[in-house]
């Protein structure tokens, strides 16, 4: 298989774009894809502060190389979860992140939900009633949480993350499953900010997993390659192996399912949208926005769990 | 023989196939995997040689 730009023997063939490229061309191709969502969906200008969310895996780091190298003002986020089961994967995400902004020379800012809160996900889960049964909805309350907070805090224009095609497609999926309107109604490239919110963009939201799993690779991004424990067996992976296996026979399917989900809500499929926002409250604690006139989900579970620290921040 | 891994799973299948052969007789969507030999990627045409060990590196992650 030879590359289409330079007829060199390709690295990567895209059979959704019916494009190979070499190691060269394909370095190039995925930021200037990238380039291209930023611009496409109005994500952030070279004018603002941006602060990637950096989990140590390929996406992520993928993302925040990118972005550097395109020129953007980028900080980077890495939230300690304390998840260890026996494979350290909190310590060795961490490491790796550290690792990356170090050799690039960029800034890292580490929080640490122990240090924060007085105890890891696994301790708060194992508290929580929320938690017993599935911990990745509580940590990915606290995550959106505090990213959110960092964000305002530390006076960035927009948070990134570094979801991608796969993730998304995954997302939509399973809304569409239960037709949860609400989700639907937030899901895109980008959400935009409101009075306690910042703006979160996902500008990896048209690349491939695979996609990105080959620019990690060629770029030589070192990153973790164990899944969260917690994560073994979750929904989101069947729906990802779901969709793989519709991909592997229709190449494209997964693109076209995202796409034309984003082209049917911006003509109108869904009109709902002021309605929930003014719906919107801010949390008389942390000051993020909730939709019940009360305190937020995190402050709420937060405070069942470690009143005393909690209270006194 | 060629020897594929991936993650802790190793498979064996006859030289002289291509990679995407390969992958279909060990049922492994090439969807979910990326293709190394010592470091560098390949693609799936590429013509497996008698004693070469694939990597294949898994696409999806959670968490």
């Amino acid at each position: 298989m030879k590359c289409r730009i330079c007829g060199e023997k390709a690295s990567v063939n895209m059979r959704e774009h019916k494009l190979a490229l070499c190691k060269e061309h394909y370095l190039e191709w995925v930021p200037a894809q990238t380039e291209r969502s930023i611009k496409k969906y109005g994500l952030f200008t070279h004018n603002e502060k941006i602060l990637v969310a950096v989990s140590g895996g390929k996406d992520s780091l993928s993302l925040w190389d990118i972005l550097q190298c395109l020129g953007y003002q980028v900080e980077g986020l890495y939230i300690c979860l304390g998840i260890d089961e026996g494979i350290s994967y909190s310590g060795e995400s961490q490491r790796l992140a550290e690792k990356f902004a170090a050799e690039h020379n960029l800034k890292l800012h580490v929080v640490n939900i122990q240090t924060e809160y007085g105890a890891t996900i696994p301790r708060i889960t194992q508290e929580t009633h929320r938690g017993r049964i599935k911990p990745c909805s509580v940590c990915g309350l606290i995550k959106r949480h505090v990213m959110n907070q960092i964000t305002r805090d530390l006076g960035f224009d927009v948070l990134a993350t570094g979801h991608n095609l796969d993730d998304e497609a995954a997302v939509l999926f399973g809304n569409t499953l239960t037709w949860a309107g609400e989700y639907l109604l937030r899901q895109g490239p980008i959400l935009p900010g409101n009075p306690g919110l910042a703006r979160k963009v996902k500008p990896l939201c048209r690349l491939y997993e695979r996609e990105m799993l080959a620019y990690a690779l060629l770029r030589g991004i070192e990153y973790i390659y164990e899944e969260c424990p917690y994560s073994i067996g979750s929904t989101s992976i069947y729906y990802k192996e779901l969709l793989n296996r519709l991909e592997n026979d229709r190449p494209g399917a997964k693109l076209t399912y995202y796409l034309s989900f984003l082209e049917a809500r911006k003509t109108g499929l869904f009109t709902e949208r002021e309605k929930i926002q003014a719906e919107l409250h801010l949390c008389p604690q942390c000051g993020q926005p909730t939709s019940a006139p009360e305190l937020c989900s995190f402050c709420r579970m937060m405070e069942r769990i470690i009143p005393m620290s909690f209270s006194n921040r | 023989m060629v020897k594929l891994i991936l993650r802790n799973k190793e498979y064996e299948v006859r030289s002289g196939m291509t990679l995407l052969d390969a992958l279909k007789k060990t049922n492994i969507l090439p969807e979910g995997v990326v293709a190394t030999r010592n470091g560098e990627l390949i693609e799936e045409d590429e013509i497996l040689k008698e004693g070469e060990i694939i990597k294949l590196v898994a696409a999806i992650s959670g968490g």
